[in-house]
């Protein structure tokens, strides 16, 4: 998937038609977490600059801020999340946590791919 | 030193073991210069009798209401507590247990902590309610810090009397935000108002009427907060279903006045704010037999996850009064909690027929519950002045002569008898 | 996400696919599956409602009402009897584990012997029944002792304003740090000094007191050691001002959450007030110190004390606690409201605005936790100050006795001595597996089967799966002992191998592990008909 992209924190953004990239986390992230209880997800229509916090994952015992890597105006959100946070964990496709229209797709370029990552991921214990 | 366990030998066995010479080696890291070194002015310990003795002439010196007819009030109310309640609560198991962070060996604290939130939702009408609050003040300030959240507005507007109190806690912590004004009665209720405040039975005793204010708030879209600091008035008047938030003092249900504290805040809410809700939360849920189980949840609220992003900075509920609570609760039933209302109620009324036929002072409640505010012809604050020193507890002093009078189950026809004979020999003057 | 991801694979709840639905037990359900002394309790509603209640009143005599209302329509409250409830709560009771059961080394709880004599002097009407707003003269001996427990704090701490109203710990954060915060408003520099440093082995409430008094957070690392560094304290006070001017103070737990004591705490005080700021320390700690160390006399500007840790009133399962806090002089003008004074003819009054015209305000109802000032103050004279220096000997001795016992079988991470808590990780209880790991949870887990109140676990965050252990004085030698051997035998198994009984305690505790992602996910937070 080239269109993916990573980052140190564990986002994953993958684009969809142009300029809208469908935002959530990594499986490395999601098993780090252990079973979520509760997605806090952000409103349509809100606006973000690269690195804001954009929604929260909860576990028991942990509640981790995710944040977007590329700045722009949240298009839709995936609903399930509120009543199956669970679904997070099936794929991206199913458990993605919003679609955000992207003001300046150069901030990808500082992304990882896939290869990259995969890499990062061994140098973390 | 009778709480410690003092043995030479297991000391030096200790030091041994640690393999070091004396005590003060291991604070070897702590400046000398912080050293107590005899400098403190505290005298050295004393027996069980010598402490008993000193406090009890403290105590001794104070006028309790056990002594005296007692009418004062103002969201600290004297009333009966029940034997079992106060053995209840003084058992190892409840007293010296800590917060319930293991649930297996705590499931009598967590049962209990799940009833006491059962109790609050179904007395103020509201969906759910948290663990507790340090007392009704800091409750209402909770509350109006949940309505900013929810509606990312920042004004607060108090709608009628409330206890002045908890509207200076209130303020106080307002004063930590440069965007927050908090308006008063007279005030614009705008779009930037979060919550409206209103406080039932209201500082001079009056009942609030929920409807208006109810259709007020959501032509505007602010949440209705309703502070209810006599909780044995909701066995009386009608719940507070039309509010946002119901939130208050509990401390007439199983706890002692206690110069003021402790005491109990409550804060009960509907189920759409379950994750703005301040404190503790205890829910159910089964263990690894599946037997019903219950442990606090939603933590991740709370500081120790959240940190500075946390709804609050509380960690402690009131625990052991939540309980106290709790057993009185139980103990009144149905029936009981109603007909306690209904004798508080009915002991204000024979209080309010016998003041109003005192020459010069008038009844300013129409309604109320069980406290009301008198009108005196002279100075309110002299009164209770002199009738103290005739052995009396007034009630409390108001600006331009009023006198607010609390009348409990605990007050006597005869203290009423007093209570209008000292006022009228001191108002003949 | 966070950068502290790495610590949740640690903290993460332990998962329910162990289950064991069987029950050693056979045979049918009967009495709901109470056992010999293991109640299983219904809930109050849960059971037959009687016709009348658990108290006998007087019936009211029908008078109108004048409410100006409704009668309050049914409130849905269960009524049974009086033996029926005390029946009910003493049977809940004996589902808990206390101090008094036994040996309860929760790090940084200071879970000490609670002393009965406290409870009947709080009970004596002269102090149960005495109503706040009373006329002053008709309650000068509870002034009197708010006075004399002011001053005794005063003494202990070396900070000689003192304030009792706060409720609780956190409550005298918030009380300490707004008080800092009035002061550099009284001086004209609130709007210039926005930041906090808190380093990151504090406690999640002194971030998020900051946060709540409109301030910044910068964290201060503080893993490499363990301490406080001056180096790493410099870096973070002077990051965005030379001077560190726009800094409005720090929050700084001593002894640290680690249980060590901060060796640079003089140095890093004097560059702190240098810049203007302020020293908040929080007193969560002050049981390894008391009557023996002075914290004003280590730069201290600000400090709350937990009644309920140090002077042992009952933490009563969750509260109330009291937080009284001591600041300097230089402070004491801000101090919230009431504080207790001393007229000119020896009378006791609650100074108020009138008398304390920079004060931050009221931050709670009235006086505060009275019936804990009450217990707090005799437990102080109990003590002496003979008595509390051997506390705080008692308690530092206890924990490196503790530690020096465990050192071999449980990671160390930072060199002692300790003070009154030893801190220990699960590292060399890790497996080659993620599933054979015997993690800070499971030893806890072991200890509640082994018939002990386990230590504090996953606190501080600065490590994974640290155990924080604070014996308090009370504990003999004996008690010590006995938990050291658990605590080894524990370790013991884990290297035979024996690993995966750990995953599945504790086993004869009341309940076994609980299934708190099903908590979390559909909160069931009051009882009510349709569930029934």
């Amino acid at each position: 998937m080239a269109d993916t992209k990573y980052t140190k924190d564990h986002e994953v953004v993958h684009i969809e038609d142009g300029n809208v990239a469908v935002l959530g986390i990594t499986a490395y992230a999601q098993d780090a977490l252990g079973d979520l209880v509760f997605v806090e997800l952000p409103e349509v229509g809100a606006s973000f600059e690269k690195g804001d916090e954009f929604a929260v994952v909860e576990s028991v015992k942990t509640a981790a801020e995710v944040y977007t890597p590329v700045s722009g105006e949240i298009v839709e959100i995936n609903d399930r999340l509120n009543d199956e946070p669970e679904a997070i964990k099936i794929s991206l496709e199913e458990g993605w946590i919003a679609k955000i229209r992207m003001t300046d797709d150069s901030e990808l370029d500082a992304l990882m791919d896939e290869a990259a990552y995969n890499e990062y991921l061994e140098t973390l214990d | 030193m009778r709480y410690l366990s003092r043995s030479k030998t297991d000391r030096q066995a200790m030091l041994d073991a640690i393999g070091c010479g004396s005590v003060d080696d291991l604070f070897a890291d702590v400046p000398k210069q912080a050293f107590v070194d005899g400098k403190v002015d505290l005298p050295d310990h004393a027996g069980e009798l010598e402490v008993e003795r000193d406090l009890t002439a403290l105590a001794g010196q104070n006028m309790s209401a056990a002594d005296a007819p007692f009418f004062l009030g103002a969201g600290c109310y004297h009333h009966h507590i029940p034997s079992t309640v106060d053995y209840i609560i003084q058992r190892s198991e409840y007293l010296t247990a800590y917060t319930p962070y293991q649930p297996e060996i705590a499931q009598g604290t967590l049962t209990a902590i799940f009833e006491f939130q059962t109790y609050i939702a179904l007395l103020t009408g509201q969906d759910i309610a948290n663990a507790s609050l340090y007392d009704g003040a800091t409750a209402m300030t909770e509350a109006a810090l949940m309505a900013q959240r929810v509606t990312k507005r920042r004004n607060v507007l108090l709608a009628n009397d409330i206890h002045p109190e908890y509207v200076d806690v209130l303020t106080s912590y307002m004063k930590n935000y440069d965007d927050v004004t908090v308006r008063g009665q007279d005030d614009a209720l705008d779009e930037t108002v979060a919550c409206v405040i209103v406080q039932s039975p209201d500082f001079f005793g009056c009942p609030a009427k929920h409807d208006a204010w109810r259709k007020k708030c959501d032509e505007v879209g602010a949440l209705l907060v309703v502070v209810v600091t006599e909780i044995l008035s909701l066995g009386l008047l009608s719940a507070p279903v039309q509010a946002d938030i119901v939130c208050g003092e509990a401390q007439s249900i199983g706890l002692p006045m206690s110069f003021g504290g402790p005491h109990l805040g409550f804060f009960a809410t509907s189920q759409k704010y379950l994750r703005q809700i301040p404190g503790r939360l205890c829910g159910e849920t089964v263990d690894q037999d599946g037997k019903r189980s219950f442990v606090l949840t939603l933590n991740t609220r709370e500081q120790h996850i959240r940190r500075e992003k946390a709804t609050s900075n509380i960690c402690t509920n009131q625990g052991l009064c939540a309980l106290a609570f709790t057993v009185h609760m139980s103990l009144l039933g149905e029936d009981g909690f109603k007909q306690l209302a209904r004798l508080n109620h009915e002991a204000a009324c024979r209080f309010v027929d016998a003041v109003a036929a005192i020459d010069g002072v008038e009844v300013l409640n129409e309604h109320f519950f069980n406290e009301v505010t008198l009108q005196l012809p002279v100075p309110s604050k002299d009164i209770v002045k002199e009738m103290a020193a005739q052995g009396v507890i007034a009630g409390l002093a108001a600006d331009g002569n009023k006198l607010v009078c609390a009348v409990t189950e605990m007050v006597t026809d005869r203290d009423i008898e007093v209570f209008c004979n000292t006022l009228q020999s001191l108002i003949k003057g | 996400m966070g950068a502290e991801l790495h610590m949740m694979q640690d903290a993460k709840d332990n998962q329910m696919e162990d289950s064991q639905t069987e029950d050693s037990q056979t045979g049918p359900v009967l009495n709901n599956g109470t056992r010999a002394l293991r109640y299983e309790e219904q809930l109050l509603w849960e059971r037959e409602f009687h016709d009348t209640p658990g108290v006998d009143l007087p019936e009211p005599q029908g008078m109108p009402l004048r409410t100006g209302d409704a009668l309050r329509e049914d409130v849905g409250l269960p009524q049974v009897s009086e033996p029926e409830v005390l029946r009910h709560f003493v049977r809940l009771s004996t589902l808990n584990y206390s101090i008094d059961h036994g040996f309860f080394p929760l790090g940084s709880c200071t879970m000490k012997h609670n002393p009965r004599v406290n409870e009947k002097l709080a009970r004596l009407p002269g102090f149960a029944h005495i109503h706040p707003m009373q006329e002053e003269s008709t309650v000068q001996g509870a002034l009197e002792l708010m006075y004399r427990l002011q001053h005794y704090l005063a003494e202990l701490t070396a900070l000689p304003g003192v304030c009792l109203t706060p409720a609780a710990g956190a409550h005298g954060e918030l009380a300490g740090m707004m008080t800092i915060r009035r002061a550099h408003e009284a001086a004209g520099e609130n709007e210039t000094r926005k930041i906090v440093l808190i380093p990151d082995s504090a406690h999640g409430t002194n971030p998020a007191t900051a946060v709540i008094c409109g301030y910044k957070v910068r964290t201060i690392p503080t893993k490499e050691t363990g301490r406080l560094t001056q180096a790493a304290f410099e870096e973070a006070l002077y990051k965005t001002d030379p001077d560190g001017k726009d800094v409005a103070g720090m929050m700084v737990t001593n002894p640290n959450t680690c249980g060590l004591f901060e060796s640079d705490i003089v140095g890093i005080a004097d560059a702190l007030h240098a810049a203007g700021g302020y020293f908040y320390c929080d007193g969560a700690n002050f049981n390894a110190l008391v009557g023996k160390v002075r914290p004003g006399d280590f730069g201290v500007d600000v400090m709350h004390i937990n009644l309920h840790k140090t002077f042992s009133t009952p933490h009563g399962g969750g509260g109330p606690g009291s937080g009284p806090i001591c600041v300097t002089e230089a402070l004491e003008p801000y101090l919230p409201i009431p504080v207790v004074e001393q007229d000119i003819n020896g009378a006791y009054f609650l100074a108020r605005e009138k008398s304390r015209p920079e004060t931050l305000g009221k931050l709670r109802g009235f006086v505060g936790q009275f019936g804990m000032h009450v217990r707090a103050l005799a437990y102080m004279l109990s003590h002496g100050a003979d008595g509390l220096k051997e506390v705080s000997e008692n308690a530092v001795l206890n924990a490196n006795y503790i530690l020096s016992q465990l050192k071999d079988d449980y990671h160390v991470p930072y060199d002692g001595p300790c003070m009154h808590e030893c801190m220990v990780t699960d590292k060399l209880q890790k497996g080659e597996t993620k599933d054979d790991d015997v993690t800070t949870l499971d030893i806890a887990k072991a200890l509640v089967e082994y018939g002990y109140h386990p230590m504090t676990t996953y606190f501080p965050l600065v490590l994974p799966g640290t155990m924080l252990i604070e014996p308090t004085e009370t504990e003999t030698k004996g008690t010590l002992d006995k938990f050291i051997t658990v605590m080894m035998h524990i370790a013991s198994e884990v290297r035979a191998g024996n690993r995966d009984q750990f995953h599945h305690y504790p086993q004869s505790a009341p309940r076994r592990r609980l299934d708190e992602v099903k908590a979390a996910r559909h909160p069931v937070l009051r009882w009510s008909s349709d569930q029934a």
